[in-house]
């Protein structure tokens, strides 16, 4: 299987504090990786890394022109800010020189409004934001989805939807996915393989080697239990 | 060689126009304040110019651009935000700029005193001005992206710090265009007032921009006209004009 993403000895320091400490992992083409982690533990500054906005030392090697979609967690944005939600999106299928007929497919795929494309995005619900978010991620067809808590600021049945709908993606355009989540239960169903991140220790390895109570209990440093669907709990 | 009377009423035209575009982005990328005080750099420019028998604007243009390059390249290398840095350098500029200038150049340079231009000064007035508005108009979509997100500008190729350098050279070329009319003090203050009156009343990008462009090149209209009757200087008179829109669209929004 192709490999989508190199990491290898990647750290991060922040002044006094490092974040990353000597990281090395690799993703496959079609593959779903989940990170997970508590607090602080540097998921999110792991996620800025991949994408170039700060500052590292060692090497971070994607495949040759890969394309790369981005959903953060959170955007601080003014409420009173004068652009739409067609702005935003006619922006970026502009700058990719993507068709602009593929928002109205995208818009729909995320199950977002027509009314809500056309408000400005400071007045959007924190659930509206992220699909909004997620469609402009999703513009241009991009290989690779790195996706900072999917379910964030989304209602229950919104979660599941957003599950299958990235599982459909992953299936029909061989989508990669990188996701942060603290829904461990939705990781242990949809990840290929689990990255953790602690300041006790980090690891590597399928879903059912990594999410077991001893070493979740090693890397949040409390006892961690999760939910699994047909009723065994992690 | 002075310009003909429709090449005077180009310039302002050209120079409020692309006040109104560059002051959207300014307001929206919250640089209200320091856009202000960006400025103000033009003063030791225009007083070094002034000693050495050379154009003010020239010298203003030039203080402009070296000002943005250092404050742009201040903050990419220290990471202390624009803010602060442009403080520093503003308050710099003006200490040296009041020393260089004096008695009623110092007056002419902070509030303006527009004249008959030469022809050559109003078409490279008309070339700069012309320049900065196709740069918002091609740019404005990688504006909109890195204002959201630098982070999702990135993944889509957008040369963030790059960008932050053309738009800072973009917004010094603005006011350097705008010094014969406005001066220093004011001349922040026609890329600031149209834009964020411009912010109060559209719900749109395309609504912002031609609101902020309406309320710029109609108050420098206004202005220009009005002191010809009044007798008084053209640069308070613009943004007092300016001013009163924006509080008309305050109360506009209120009855919405």
């Amino acid at each position: 299987m192709t490999t989508v993403l190199e990491v290898d000895h990647l750290s991060v320091v922040f002044g006094a504090n490092r974040v990353l400490r000597d990281l090395s992992f690799r993703v496959a083409e079609g593959e779903c990786l989940a990170v997970i982690g508590p607090n602080g533990s540097g998921k999110t500054v792991l996620f800025k890394a991949l994408i170039g906005a700060l500052p590292l030392s060692g090497r971070i090697a994607w495949a040759p022109s890969v394309t790369i979609g981005y959903v953060p967690q959170k955007l601080d944005i003014e409420r009173d800010l004068p652009i739409t939600g067609s702005d935003f999106l006619r922006a970026k299928t502009t700058v990719a020189k993507s068709p602009q007929e593929e928002i109205g497919r995208i818009v729909e795929l995320v199950n977002l409004s027509q009314e809500a494309v056309r408000q400005p995005i400071g007045t959007l619900s924190g659930g509206q934001f992220q699909r909004l978010l997620l469609a402009f991620a999703l513009l241009g067809r991009p290989q690779v989805l790195l996706f900072d808590e999917p379910t964030a600021g989304v209602d229950e049945p919104g979660e599941e939807a957003i599950y299958t709908m990235l599982r459909r993606l992953q299936k029909e355009q061989r989508l990669t996915l990188l996701l942060i989540s603290h829904e461990l239960s939705l990781v242990y169903r949809y990840a290929t393989s689990v990255l953790c991140l602690s300041r006790w220790r980090t690891c590597f390895g399928a879903p059912v080697d990594i999410l077991t109570p001893e070493r979740l209990r090693e890397v949040y440093g409390t006892e961690t239990r999760f939910h699994i669907h047909d009723g065994i709990s992690g | 060689m002075t310009a003909s009377p429709v090449s005077d009423l180009a310039l302002p035209a050209a120079m409020s126009i692309a006040a109104g575009l560059v002051g959207c982005f300014a307001v929206m990328r919250r640089m209200t304040l320091a856009a202000d005080a960006i400025s103000h750099v033009a003063l030791p420019g225009i007083g070094l110019a002034l000693a050495l028998h050379l154009h003010p604007v020239a010298g203003g243009l030039a203080a402009l651009l070296c000002g943005t390059v250092l404050i742009w390249a201040l903050e990419h290398k220290t990471g202390i935000p624009t803010e602060t840095i442009i403080g520093v350098v503003f308050s710099v500029a003006l200490a040296v700029g009041s020393m260089l200038t004096s008695g009623e150049e110092l007056i002419e340079a902070l509030f303006g005193a527009p004249q008959s231009m030469g022809r050559l000064e109003t078409l490279l007035g008309l070339a700069g001005a012309l320049l900065v508005i196709g740069f918002v108009l091609r740019a404005r979509e990688r504006l909109v992206i890195a204002l959201v997100s630098p982070d999702l500008a990135r993944t889509v190729g957008i040369d963030v710090a790059h960008l932050d350098l053309l738009f800072l050279l973009a917004f010094a070329l603005t006011v350097a265009l705008g010094l014969r009319y406005l001066g220093v003090l004011l001349m922040g203050s026609l890329l600031i007032i149209p834009a964020a009156t411009a912010k109060h009343l559209a719900t749109s990008l395309k609504g912002m921009l031609l609101v902020a462009t309406s309320v710029a090149a109609l108050a420098t209209a206004l202005g220009l006209i009005a002191a010809q009757y009044l007798h008084v200087e053209t640069g308070p008179l613009i943004i007092a004009v300016a001013g009163s829109m924006f509080f008309v669209s305050l109360l506009r929004r209120r009855v919405a």
